[in-house]
């Protein structure tokens, strides 16, 4: 590769960005490569920063995607600690926050998604936190243990996640849902159910249907809440919990189609054709519903770094994938498996009682829409072939626990 | 340091030193090698770094756990000799190990 050549440009090293990277080379891009990165760091996991990480199972090095060598043996440049401020298109180049400009033959946004905040006065407090990355980790880490109690804002994932790290650390931990039932956005009855329950026997406070008013503090630092009912609940700290939007400002400031998402299609291609936008930033196209999504996942920045790759190196796109996500809670392995739009039915495999159990979500003409399993590992591959094949699968047999589902695959 | 070996589905070798205490999928993923996808990082949650061993390994790398067989059960192109790489650890008794990638791990 020339240096003076332009190259492809990354803005992002988070999962997706480091991934495309990756398969960039893997496909056999043979031009430059430079990652552009806003934190201090190499590209790294960030699933267990609500797991693992807080509770001191992981190392910065067990965190990273590769290690460090693998950038300089596949000759990728990261830039880290660099913020890109603009994309000119008309120059083909990108600017940075030192004001120099790097030009680009080909661009990739991965550019992730920010935590939402409530708008709230409060939210200024030293000890009022939220959680994308490896420092936000650290600041909460800071904050649990025997005898804090930590309120959580938002009983999503990242909530529940950290409500259980919190107690794991044994702390106490208070979670305030604005909706009638947690993970309202993400889960279904049954799953949301079995949730609030498990983490309410083990200590964790949950209270839906709350609304913040205000959160209350003095001499800097929170000291507790107020919700709208009245209600005052003291605390030693406060997460911020309430889902993340997508960082699409320079995208729409540079007049691509952007909104709720940078708008791309199957091989992550943006409005501009030398523009590609890949993971949490983008909105794609997902045949199997029909729909446009915006998918905060891993899964879904490793399919889109592979489409990008596949199609800026000319090789045919990757088979298409179900989107999937994973949790893990107490010693709850959550997996999810495809979307449940307009749900007619939800059918329950196995016992709840028994901590072992699936919920396959059907529609109207009974096709697989998606499936929750939880410590139910094979009933989640299982649906995860159904909802590819869209298959039609009846109730009863689903229900049935003597009627193998690798026998209604075949 | 212990050897290990990853066939690609069209029969490519790529062939790596890899530490002992990594697992067969870290060393597909920090040398770049195609085939293995690993989207959950080693959690055995998601089954996309299948691969195969053959059978004069199988002994050495060991039986699947519960988890991770009811998990290859559905995988597309499971096989007896199925496992998953993110839960074969890597050791002195593996060195020379050879596995071989499915077609595809969705």
């Amino acid at each position: 590769m020339d240096p003076a050549e332009p190259g492809l440009v990354i803005i992002g090293a988070g999962h997706a960005g480091g991934a495309a990277a990756a398969f960039l080379r893997q496909y056999g891009w043979k031009g430059g490569i430079t990652l552009l990165g806003e934190e201090p760091g190499l590209p790294y996991q960030r699933p267990p920063l609500s797991k693992a990480w807080l509770k001191g199972e992981a190392t910065a090095e067990s965190l990273l995607l590769r290690p460090a060598r693998f950038y300089a043996q596949y000759a990728i440049e990261t830039r880290l600690g660099t913020t890109a401020v603009a994309i000119d298109r008309a120059a083909q180049v990108v600017r940075l926050g030192d004001g120099t400009a790097l030009p680009y033959a080909r661009l990739i946004l991965a550019t992730g998604a920010a935590p939402r905040r409530l708008g709230l006065a409060g939210e200024a407090f030293a000890n009022v936190l939220t959680l994308r990355h490896a420092a936000d980790a650290d600041a909460l880490a800071r904050v649990l243990g025997p005898g804090r109690r930590l309120a959580i804002i938002g009983a999503g994932y990242i909530g529940l996640e950290v409500a259980a790290s919190a107690r794991a650390l044994g702390g106490a931990a208070v979670v305030i849902e604005r909706e009638a039932r947690v993970l309202a956005r993400v889960a279904g009855l049954a799953l949301s159910g079995f949730l609030a329950a498990q983490h309410r026997a083990r200590g964790v406070e949950i209270l839906t249907g709350a609304g913040v008013e205000a959160i209350e503090g003095r001499d800097g630092l929170a000291t507790g809440l107020l919700l709208q009912d009245g209600r005052r609940l003291g605390c030693d700290a406060v997460l911020v919990g309430v889902g993340a939007a997508p960082n699409e400002a320079m995208a729409l400031a540079a007049g691509l189609d952007a909104g709720g998402g940078v708008a791309v299609d199957l091989a992550a291609r943006t409005s501009d054709p030398l523009i590609y936008a890949i993971g949490d930033c983008t909105r794609r196209p997902l045949p199997l519903y029909g729909r446009e999504v915006r998918l905060e996942s891993v899964p879904n920045a490793i399919e889109q770094a592979k489409q990008a790759a596949a199609d800026i190196c000319g090789r045919p796109p990757p088979l298409p994938e179900v989107p999937w996500f994973w949790s893990d809670q107490y010693e709850l392995r959550l997996q999810m498996a495809g979307l449940a739009f307009d749900p007619a039915e939800a059918v329950l495999r196995g016992d709840p009682d028994s901590a072992s159990f699936a919920v396959f979500h059907l529609d109207a003409a009974q096709r697989v829409l998606a499936v929750e399993a939880v410590n139910a590992p094979a009933d989640f591959m299982a649906g995860r072939v159904m909802v590819a094949k869209q298959m039609q699968v009846a109730p009863a047999a689903l229900r049935d626990p003597a009627q193998s589902l690798k026998d209604l695959c075949a | 340091m212990p050897r290990v070996t990853y066939v690609e589905y069209n029969g490519r070798e790529h062939g790596i030193e890899l530490e002992a205490g990594l697992s067969v999928m870290q060393g597909a993923i920090e040398n770049n090698i195609p085939g293995i996808d690993a989207d959950c990082g080693g959690e055995c949650a998601c089954a996309t770094c299948h691969v195969f061993v053959p059978e004069e390994w199988l002994a050495k790398t060991g039986t699947p756990g519960e988890q991770e067989a009811s998990m290859l059960g559905f995988a597309a192109t499971a096989q007896p000799n199925s496992r998953l790489a993110c839960q074969i650890t890597m050791s002195e008794a593996l060195d020379g190990l050879v596995v071989h990638m499915p077609e595809a791990q969705h």
